[in-house]
């Protein structure tokens, strides 16, 4: 039941996100609330990193998707990067992992490779 | 109303003075109990006090009673908060139930009741971890086609239930189960995407058994992919089929899919609620859910996903977290 939500703006249209712990039904309004006060300006870019996300469950990604249609709206671009095998089956399931940017974290990947 | 509690009170203030004793400090917790109960408030306890104090000792310095009024005035905010706690909780009790009433008229709108076959056996169990539940199983039927949908409102509660209703719409405007699940899963996204809020939406499998030609045909919009038991070969296998999540855009393309069901072959549907199970150790494997199915393959549908839903909860410490489904269609 614990979560850190980090956002750095980098530049003017560039916001980098870091996001620890689990999104779940309990921290997921957190989560909502953190990226609702980003300011979505035209094309802007932001990239979150989901690497030390042990867990994640479908209200998280109502989250994402929420905040992917806003962002979308604006004519913006969300990445998620650092996906955990168990995160990235969830996207890819979900048909998600075929309209958003996702990427699978290194050190997964390559456990993927040897199974 | 306080005057019948000031004579009982004095006289527990009275024996206390004289003797501080354990069974006499005991009368005082037995009389703050009747005084919540008569809603006296704070301030009103400490002029009883004050009052009986008066009585018993008059000769106190004038600067005690004095004393006593400036503590009145502290307690007369608490008193307050007194009373908007008690509000609050008969406000709760309200809406504790109007909440069951609310999931009451949920199960009676959205029953749906399990078609009987004399070549498809079907077994079903779905249990809500809230009240409400967000897991939504729906069957079509006519003489030769059984339709199933099972669905996973992502968003708990009350918002969840009202999106239920959408889909139970969207299915009772189709032509009935001869519908192919890719024009299944089409209709309910437009209905579902004009009208759901921006981070709420459902995965849903949709499946069409064929009696004639002893076929399932399926498509899925994001959900948790089928489990189908091969019974010649004795394994498992997903019944994948590409497609997103209902109500995120509205044109989606939905594969679909057909398998054709042998005798002993059947096909596990489910929610997340089955597939995210979590023990003390960690996640569940799918590997384990597919043990403990195995084990009862030969018994009947309806066996089976009980005995699934209870080897779970056991699994969980009978902790359940998320609302769970579980669909057996098994040919015979």
């Amino acid at each position: 039941m614990n979560i850190s939500v980090e956002l750095h703006q980098k530049d003017l249209l560039v916001v980098n996100g870091i996001i620890k712990g689990e999104i779940d039904a309990f921290t997921a309004p957190i989560l909502r609330e953190k990226l609702s006060e980003i300011d979505l300006k035209e094309n802007l870019q932001v990239n979150i990193d989901l690497t030390d996300v042990s867990y994640m469950d479908s209200t998280g990604l109502g989250v994402f998707v929420g905040f992917y249609k806003s962002i979308n709206a604006s004519n913006g671009h969300m990445e998620l990067i650092g996906l955990s095998s168990r995160l990235k089956r969830l996207f890819d399931i979900t048909g998600l992992g075929e309209i958003m940017d996702i990427q699978a974290s290194s050190g997964e990947v390559k456990i993927d490779e040897t199974v | 109303m306080p005057q019948e509690f000031k004579k009982q009170y004095k006289e527990i203030l009275e024996k206390y003075i004289l003797r501080q004793t354990e069974h006499n400090l005991y009368e005082g917790q037995n009389i703050s109990r009747q005084l919540i109960q008569k809603n006296i408030s704070p301030e009103e306890v400490i002029s009883i006090h004050k009052a009986s104090l008066e009585e018993i000792m008059s000769d106190l310095p004038e600067e005690v009673w004095h004393s006593f009024d400036l503590l009145i005035e502290v307690m007369v905010r608490y008193g307050l908060a007194l009373k908007e706690h008690q509000t609050l909780i008969q406000k709760q009790q309200n809406i504790k139930m109007e909440m069951e009433l609310a999931a009451n008229v949920q199960q009676t709108l959205l029953k749906t009741k399990v078609p009987n076959l004399v070549d498809l056996d079907i077994g079903m169990i779905s249990v809500p971890a809230k009240e409400m539940n967000g897991d939504y199983t729906h069957f079509l039927h006519d003489s030769t086609h059984v339709g199933i949908a099972v669905a996973d409102v992502i968003g708990k509660g009350i918002p969840a239930a009202l999106c239920m209703s959408m889909i139970k719409y969207g299915m009772d405007s189709l032509d009935g189960a001869e519908t192919n699940p890719v024009i299944v899963l089409d209709v309910i996204n437009r209905i579902v995407e004009k009208s759901v809020s921006d981070s709420m939406f459902i995965s849903m499998f949709y499946g069409k058994y064929d009696t004639s030609k002893s076929e399932f045909t399926y498509a899925s919009a994001g959900h948790e992919p089928p489990l189908f038991y091969c019974s010649e070969s004795s394994s498992f296998s997903e019944l994948q089929a590409k497609g997103l999540l209902l109500g995120v855009i509205p044109n989606v393309k939905y594969e679909q899919h057909s398998i054709a069901l042998k005798k002993g072959d059947f096909v596990v549907m489910m929610t997340d609620g089955v597939t995210e199970c979590r023990s003390k150790e960690g996640f569940i494997e799918q590997q384990t859910i597919m043990d403990i199915i195995e084990n009862v393959k030969d018994q009947c549908a309806q066996e089976m996903v009980e005995y699934v839903f209870h080897k779970l909860e056991e699994l969980q410490d009978f902790e359940q977290r998320d609302d769970f489904t579980l669909v057996i269609f098994k040919k015979v």
